[in-house]
């Protein structure tokens, strides 16, 4: 294919990318060292009360918001360096809380907590959501073909649903005396109440996490499973190998592509883990790295949404999946440019 | 080989299918469950004995159910419209579609039965029973608690159904557009073998890995002051993006480039180059043949992506929250709102209605196209 045909393939698909993808990545980056506020200007008040001998007089020193001529706020923005990253991570009170070495102190920064929880929710979910899929996978694979269709129409299920709706569908067989919590309470004889401490929410964020990904898994594993090549069982039955044997020497190598192509894409999804936080509406206690810049993102009290600061969180949270990604990507370079 | 050295003992298949009992169990349970807490009033919605949420004799006393007739008239009913759908609809389409095409005659065929099932459903199936109920005894009176108030409070006074559309345009634009470009794109990525074709994917592949925050932390500013600075280029005319639909739609098709091109890419590498390079021995360009013999022979794999961008826009979440106004909401950020905001039980079930109504479109997808779903998830994979 030519060069300039290729280029009008491809061109409105590059376009797309550079436009909403790479451009706002740069201006992410400028709007983390830069702060736009409103300018304010100081100007002497004078007020008056009527007082028994004439009036009585004060001047006070006021600030407003400086507005243009069509009455619209004037804004400017400034270079400010690195202080938006340091609004974000607050080295200071890091500083003190690693000297104290108080767990609770560093917990208490928001981004701390929040890269604590990311990292936790991405690498424990990741060999549950392997595990579940390939027990689900053998199972299907092990179970009569007439049950089989259906079975894998119910798996589908958990991972079509909209994600908010989802954790909102777990969130409310647990709400105050729902059956679930009902259920629990009656078996372990005590109070439980899921949704008022951290840990129970984070504990339901894991298992909601897996309940929603390990379908993908499963189809993924049941469709490398139809690929296992018979001989090799075969061999492996006439060597003497049990059942655990074969699966463990024979099917689980055959299997290990696409276990590295599973991992990849869940550290990707999970790094991104949000919508179970707003379903769980569990940013009270727990939050992740995306809801920290949303939270920045979101219009405060007054109107004002703290882009910069958001921008700086965004930055690190690139760095961190860069990070999170680049270990087992340098794996898989190798073995390729090995083989 | 024997056969019987690959039997296995009892002990081992009762385990394996018991797991799997379980665990389809655990996958169905809260989408069922939520679907009949929907149909209950709060009491008996958010009651402990299960027995009571399933039954729900406060909704029955108060409102009104369904009787053992109902139950069995409407259960043979569906099934009889289901098996039609099956075993009649597709011959009579094909009877009736022009010289074999495909597509819209599917689409007309399958919404008119869809209408015409509905309105046997919702209008005559409870006008007849509205009947026969009294006539029957024991077997006419009601058993099973069930009102429909909820739905109606959402849909009706809520306004559920501005967020519906607006849901509808922003997704077909981004299924439109999306598969528009990552059609050619993905075309052209797989008939290269280029260096720039190589680092292209790369690239896409690394926007993959990018949380969707950073990119709406990027838009956001310019998207609100777009009326300042877009002034220069178009004038008056200058449009703020905060809270446009069709913004948002060019911002999820740009959020599902990656995506979309590696998986299309991979579905054309399957349609062997000897086809378009026949057609261009007998003198089509690039463009011809790809007109005239990749486009008839792609449905398959454009379909199996274009149900994963659909999912994508129909599904997120931080995108339109962050990116549309009250107005213009989608449901899923909209029934966020509702619940956030819920004040009293009836509202907490007027959200699970809100929530059933929005997976019930995604049930029915799965139902129809359950094996392109599949061959998507796998796709990518299998291949490496």
């Amino acid at each position: 294919m030519k060069k300039k045909t290729f280029a009008i393939f491809v061109g409105p698909s590059v376009f797309m990318m550079v436009l909403f993808i790479a451009a706002p990545l740069l201006s992410v980056l400028w709007q983390s060292f830069h702060v736009t506020q409103p300018v304010y200007e100081q100007v002497e008040v004078e007020t008056c009360t009527p007082g028994l001998l004439g009036s009585v007089c004060t001047t006070e020193l006021k600030t407003r918001p400086l507005l243009s001529e069509n009455g619209k706020i004037l804004t400017e923005t400034t270079f400010v360096g690195l202080q938006s990253y340091r609004n974000v991570i607050e080295p200071e009170k890091l500083r003190t809380a690693i000297a104290s070495g108080s767990w609770r102190d560093l917990m208490n920064i928001r981004f701390w907590a929040a890269l604590r929880f990311t990292l936790a929710f991405t690498i424990l979910t990741l060999p549950l959501v392997l595990g579940t899929g390939l027990l689900i996978a053998l199972a299907v694979n092990n179970t009569l073909q007439r049950i089989k269709g259906p079975v894998i129409f119910v798996s589908l299920l958990p991972f079509i649903i909209t994600p908010v709706i989802g954790a909102l569908s777990i969130r409310w067989l647990f709400l105050g005396d729902g059956i679930l919590t009902a259920g629990l309470e009656w078996w372990l004889d005590r109070d439980i109440a899921m949704f008022a401490q951290a840990w129970t929410i984070e504990l339901m964020l894991y298992i909601y996490r897996v309940w929603h990904v390990a379908p993908f898994a499963f189809v993924v594993f049941y469709a490398g499973l139809q690929t296992v090549n018979n001989d090799a069982v075969e061999a492996a039955i006439i060597d003497g190998a049990s059942r655990w044997q074969r699966l463990r020497y024979v099917i689980i190598p055959h299997l290990m592509p696409l276990v590295i192509f599973l991992t990849l894409i869940h550290l990707m999804d999970a790094y991104r883990v949000f919508e179970e936080i707003v379903g769980f509406s569990a940013s009270a206690h727990v939050i992740s790295l995306q809801w920290l810049t949303y939270e920045f993102l979101l219009q405060d009290g007054t109107g004002a949404r703290a882009i910069s600061r958001a921008s700086a969180s965004a930055i690190l949270t690139m760095i961190g999946i860069a990070v999170l990604l680049g270990v087992p990507l340098r794996r898989v370079w190798r073995e390729q440019m090995g083989s | 080989m024997s056969r019987s050295a690959l039997r296995q003992p009892m002990g081992l298949k009762a385990l394996s299918n018991g797991f799997l009992a379980f665990w389809c169990i655990v996958a169905a349970f809260p989408i069922v469950w939520i679907a009949v807490m929907s149909f209950k009033t709060p009491v008996d919605a958010f009651d402990s004995n299960p027995f009571r949420v399933v039954f729900g004799p406060h909704t029955r006393a108060n409102i009104g159910g369904l009787s053992i007739i109902d139950i069995l008239l409407g259960l043979a009913l569906a099934w009889i419209l289901v098996r039609q759908a099956i075993l009649w609809l597709p011959g009579k389409v094909a009877d009736c579609a022009p010289d074999g095409r495909t597509g819209i005659p599917w689409l007309i065929g399958g919404g008119v039965y869809a209408l015409a099932a509905l309105a046997l459903l919702v209008v005559v199936l409870p006008a007849a029973l509205a009947v026969l109920n009294p006539l029957l005894g024991p077997l006419g009176t009601d058993i099973l608690g069930l009102t429909t108030r909820h739905y109606e409070a959402v849909w009706i006074d809520r306004g559920f159904t501005r967020n519906f559309a607006n849901s509808m345009i922003v997704t077909t634009g981004v299924v439109m557009v999306s598969l528009t470009v990552g059609t050619l794109a993905g075309y052209g990525l797989a008939r290269s073998d280029s260096v720039i074709a190589f680092w292209l994917l790369v690239v896409a592949l690394v926007f993959r890995a990018l949380p969707h925050s950073v990119l709406v932390s990027g838009y956001l500013p310019y998207f609100i002051s777009s009326a300042e600075w877009l002034a220069p280029i178009l004038g008056d005319a200058a449009p703020t993006l905060y809270g446009k639909p069709w913004a948002i739609i060019a911002v999820l098709v740009a959020i599902n480039q990656p995506f979309t091109i590696w998986m299309l890419r991979s579905f054309f590498q399957n349609i062997p180059a000897e086809l378009d390079e026949a057609a261009r021995v007998d003198g089509c360009s690039h463009f011809g043949a790809f007109r005239r013999v990749i486009v008839p022979v792609m449905w398959p794999g454009v379909i199996t992506t274009g149900l994963f961008s659909f999912l994508l826009a129909y599904n997120d979440f931080l995108v339109t929250s962050l990116l549309l106004d009250a107005q213009n909401m989608t449901m899923v950020p909209a029934i966020a709102n509702m619940f956030n905001r819920e004040t009293t039980a009836s509202d907490e079930v007027q959200a699970i209605a809100a929530a059933v109504s929005i997976t019930a479109p995604l049930f029915v997808l799965v139902l129809v196209f359950q094996r392109q779903i599949v061959s998507g998830l796998t796709a990518g994979a299998v291949k490496g």
